[in-house]
């Protein structure tokens, strides 16, 4: 029997940026908020030391940071005639674990979807008729636009010390910027990082073959800053040891150092880290939550009664929490029906490995998001009639790490993977390589979802989710096309041996590809396709939010983090000023 | 809300201060003199040493380290029988003029009667007034570790005679109001002394020294005088005031003891407070600044290796020109900590690291790690003489052995509030 805690205002599941960024809103509304973490307490100073990072086998290798497979894990299979098995060690994709969430190990990448990605539906329909879109896609208009959510993404870069350079201010296009972005109020907080040898090849490279090259915005401080929040970042080093670190020099925006240093201190704030929520608690027959159930880390079970609930966690844990407190009609496949584990989906990739000879790329000198990118052939910037697929990537130059391990597994074709020839080739490759890669959309199909696993539990019993998943037709077609065009730029940026590289088969579980899991609580105006709102807003339980890339309909040709912290902090404002007013649903469906 | 409130009436009280009559007596109604009494034990840090770590606040128990021995402060909560709760404010009076205890007995000037002499009664009768309004907390502190025979009270009397000049604070008619104020906070409340006034062998201040630089618990407190290199002559008044008011400035940042002070009292106090504090301290008359010793050659073998250690370990926070980062990490460049006379601070934050502190205006508190599992004596002491004569500073190298020393007497950092 679960002991029962002073009721709070507000409960939040989860202190990564979501967490963080509306536990910071809505203290500032005044609301008592109580955020409950699985993981442990991580701080910048305590925790990602200069004289101890980075250690790539630690972290990179050994993934110490992340979430361990005996806390949880998930099942996968690639249809539904398969019977799912649980992944046992972190391959594909690599989930944070602890205060700051996927924030802490994140590279920085602050994109803002397109324009057109918020009505992907509707705009792919209108342009190339619906008979162009695969009969299984199930893709969906968001229920917001982008200019709905501009001024929440303005308001995360800002938070974040944002590095990049804007392509369209209020409609007037910027030399040097991103040309198919959506306006923007006003230009990044910082201008871009600088460039390494091969960021500015492919720069020089794409800008030469007609297309526009711009640099990647980052979450990376390229000089001093101090948020809106009054906090200090440090101007990035380019240690290059973002990506599966934690940051030293609070110059990789991270929950730790861009928001907690301000949350913390609030009175009405307080967070319990190590206890896992087990479920949401239902009033017995009604459309509200009560709070949650907690476990801590003695085994104890607590009750935590709160008016409001906001489900911050990792997207796919997300699903999971409405799947095991039965909030939201399960989404079953064969009917079509219900709509918690619908429309997930993944991140794709089209890219082409690059070799040099004679270079001296010095690949340790690196930021997390540092790269130079075009957008030419991402969403649908580019006329897709006559291709046979729909969707695109961004392609980018980067430049973000030189770990060692990592990097000596690339050999050249025919060299040895042992011995005196595979050690001097390392050294050779090392200052050689490079690649243009092309990050692409994975569009939603009706026989891709999530669900509770019937088999495999967790150390407390409940089921594990079950991800049903495989690459479609129309995503390995695009990123052959990626790929291709990637090769292309390769070859003119003089790469001796260019190696084009797009998606298998199957999707394979094991190496890793890409952390940006989407969908299976999402948005969008119908309570029949969607599982929240417009402001993310449960249309099952209306003091119920979920928050994350679990409300993406579908996946863009993108990182997903600039998007989920617009998100986040357009549902903050939605309930700081609308839901506290009058709590209930704020879309009547 | 309830905190912006009682910042505008700190703000409006501490203001008012200078110039309010003297009060007989308050009474536990009174709110005027209890919330004044708040904000003067606020600029007192009352509670920095009146509360032990992970103790209550204000009911002791905290070990003050002096040279003599261990001293742990006495309970100041209203409770009867450990704390103030049966004093009169006669005799709170007394204890805080004269060093004198409830009982007549005399107290170690671990508490800073010699400064908190200067403290106007009314004052000390308002702080009387709020302490009465804490909770009251039952807690004994532990008995003083000193040897004999200073543990024998009344030898204390002749300490009195040598180094006590009891006396409340008089106004320099020459000066102005804001000067006058801001030498009544240094000189009393304040305690600067406490810290920065260098001790002779007998814990008594130097006289001549006022404020010249000292060394607490292997702290060293640094010069507020108005010498370029080693003082606050390169500081002005607004980088004081932004200094007391959120712990850092382009210059340098609190830690170690300094971050408490900062975190407990003067963030909390008014600009203006804090701006007559700073206007005092820079028309101080100081002693003439010592002429800069020569600096070591960049070839000297010791900077050749300091500069390694400091390429290797440092210049990713502190730059390779020594600059810093404006609000986050400190510049070693032209900073007095690092071209003092004294450099057990550098030693100690090196060895054990240290945070700077964070508060509401300020919030990040970045850390500086420990190196002691890195770094011996000898790269130790190299690059403390490198970061001393890089970059147009200029100071006395240090050798191993120094660095041994103040090594080994090193006790567990004071962590950052």
């Amino acid at each position: 029997m679960a002991r029962k805690l002073p009721k709070k205002d507000v409960v939040i599941i989860g202190l990564g940026w979501t967490g963080s960024l509306l536990a910071h809103e809505l203290t500032d509304a005044g609301l008592d908020v109580v955020a409950i973490e699985r993981g442990p307490w991580r701080d910048t100073s305590t925790d990602f030391s200069p004289t101890q990072d980075p250690d790539e086998l630690r972290y990179g290798i050994r993934l110490d940071l992340f979430l361990r497979p005996a806390q949880e894990t998930f099942t996968l299979r690639h249809n539904v005639a398969q019977q799912a098995l649980p992944i046992r060690w972190p391959g594909a994709f690599i989930v944070g674990n602890g205060v700051g969430g996927a924030g802490v190990h994140w590279n920085g990448h602050t994109w803002r979807f397109l324009e057109t990605d918020f009505t992907l539906k509707s705009h792919l329909t209108q342009r190339y008729g619906a008979s162009a879109l695969p009969e299984d896609m199930q893709i969906e208009d968001w229920g917001v636009t982008y200019a709905d959510l501009e001024p929440y993404y303005d308001k995360f870069e800002y938070i974040a010390g944002t590095s990049g350079r804007a392509g369209n201010i209020q409609g007037k296009m910027q030399a040097g910027g991103n040309p198919f972005e959506g306006p923007r109020t006003r230009d990044y907080p910082l201008p871009p990082l600088k460039d390494t040898a091969p960021t500015a090849l492919f720069a020089k490279t794409a800008s030469e073959m007609g297309y526009h090259a711009f640099p990647r915005p980052a979450s990376n401080a390229s000089e001093a800053y101090v948020n809106p929040l009054g906090i200090a970042m440090g101007p990035c080093t380019y240690c290059g040891f973002c990506e599966r670190f934690g940051c030293g020099n609070y110059s990789k925006a991270s929950p730790q150092a861009n928001v907690l240093p301000v949350l913390m201190r609030k009175s009405n704030f307080s967070v319990r880290t190590e206890c896992e929520v087990l479920h949401i608690n239902k009033h017995p027959g009604g459309n509200v939550a009560t709070g949650v159930t907690f476990v801590d880390s003695s085994g104890e079970e607590w009750d935590q009664p709160a008016d409001i609930v906001l489900v911050c966690a990792y997207g796919l844990h997300n699903v999971r929490m409405m799947l095991l407190s039965g909030i939201g009609q399960p989404y079953d496949p064969k009917t079509g029906e219900g709509v918690v584990g619908r429309n997930y989906a993944y991140q794709s990739a089209g890219a082409a490995g690059l070799l040099f000879e004679g270079k001296r790329f010095n690949p340790f000198v690196g930021a997390g998001s540092l790269g130079q990118c075009i957008d030419d052939f991402n969403g649908d910037n580019f006329d897709h009639a006559g291709l046979g697929f729909v969707g695109g990537a961004s392609i980018t130059t980067s430049n973000y790490h030189g770990r060692p391990i990592a990097m000596s597994a690339t050999r050249a074709p025919g060299t040895p993977a042992w011995g005196s020839a595979w050690k001097k080739q390392v050294a050779s490759t090392y200052q050689n390589t490079s690649a243009v890669a092309g990050q692409g959309s994975v569009y939603s199909y009706r026989d891709k979802y999530l669900d509770l696993d019937p088999v495999y539990k967790d150390r407390f019993g409940r089921p594990l989710l079950r991800m049903t998943f495989d690459w479609h037709e129309n995503e390995k077609k695009m990123t052959r096309f990626i790929a291709q065009k990637c090769a292309e730029i390769g070859k003119a940026m003089g790469a001796k041996h260019v190696t084009p590289r797009s998606l298998p088969d199957h999707f394979n579980v094991v190496p890793y590809q890409s952390t940006h899991n989407t969908g299976g609580a999402i948005m969008g105006d119908n309570p029949k396709r969607s599982a929240v709102n417009r402001y993310l807003q449960s249309w099952d339980a209306h003091n119920v939010f979920v928050i994350g890339a679990s409300a993406f309909p579908q996946n863009a040709g993108y990182n997903p983090t600039g998007t989920v912290g617009a998100l986040a902090l357009w549902a903050a404002d939605a309930i700081r000023n609308q839901y506290l007013k009058n709590p209930g649903p704020l879309v009547q469906a | 809300m309830s905190s912006v409130l009682s910042r505008l009436f700190a703000c409006a009280f501490g203001l008012a201060v200078a110039g309010t009559p003297l009060l007989a007596h308050a009474d536990g109604q009174d709110f005027v003199t209890i919330e004044r009494g708040r904000y003067l034990a606020t600029a007192g840090d009352c509670i920095s040493c009146h509360t032990a770590p992970g103790g209550k606040p204000f009911a002791g128990g905290r070990g003050i380290m002096t040279p003599f021995g261990v001293i742990y402060t006495p309970n100041i909560t209203p409770d009867r029988d450990t704390g103030l709760g049966a004093w009169s404010n006669d005799q709170f009076v007394a204890a805080m003029q004269h060093g004198v205890g409830q009982n007549g007995e005399l107290l170690y000037p671990a508490l800073p009667y010699p400064y908190y002499t200067k403290v106007r009664r009314d004052d000390l009768v308002a702080i009387k007034a709020y302490l009465d309004t804490l909770d009251p907390v039952r807690n004994e502190a532990p008995p003083n570790g000193l040897p004999f025979p200073l543990n024998v009270r009344t030898a204390l009397l002749g300490w009195n005679m040598l180094f006590f000049t009891p006396g409340e604070f008089k106004p320099d008619a020459a000066k102005s109001e804001e000067w006058n104020r801001g030498a009544y906070l240094v000189e009393g409340l304040g305690h600067c002394g406490a810290c920065h006034t260098p001790k002779n062998q007998l814990g008594g201040d130097k006289t001549d020294k006022v404020l010249a630089g000292g060394v607490l618990d292997e702290w060293y407190a640094p010069n507020l005088g108005s010498d370029l290199r080693t003082g606050l002559g390169a500081w002005s008044v607004e980088d004081i005031v932004q200094y007391l008011k959120t712990g850092r400035n382009a210059k340098s940042a609190a830690s170690g003891p300094m971050a408490e002070v900062v975190y407990y009292s003067t963030q909390h106090m008014t600009d203006a407070d804090l701006k007559a504090m700073a206007t005092y301290l820079k028309d101080r008359p100081s002693a003439p600044a010592a002429p800069a010793p020569k600096p070591l050659p960049a070839e000297d073998p010791v900077m050749k290796a300091g500069l390694a250690v400091y390429q290797d370990n440092c210049s990713a926070c502190h730059v390779s020109t020594g600059a810093g980062i404006a609000r986050l990490f400190p510049a070693l460049k032209d900073s007095a900590v690092v071209q003092a006379d004294e450099v057990q601070t550098l030693v100690r934050i090196i060895d054990q690291g240290t945070r700077a502190t964070a508060t509401k205006t300020a919030p990040t508190g970045p850390g500086m790690p420990a190196f002691n599992w890195k770094l011996n004596d000898v790269q130790t002491a190299a690059v403390i003489t490198y970061i001393r004569n890089a970059w147009g500073n200029a100071a006395a190298p240090v050798s191993a052995e120094d660095v041994k020393r103040i090594r080994g007497r090193l006790t567990d950092t004071a962590a950052t509030p």
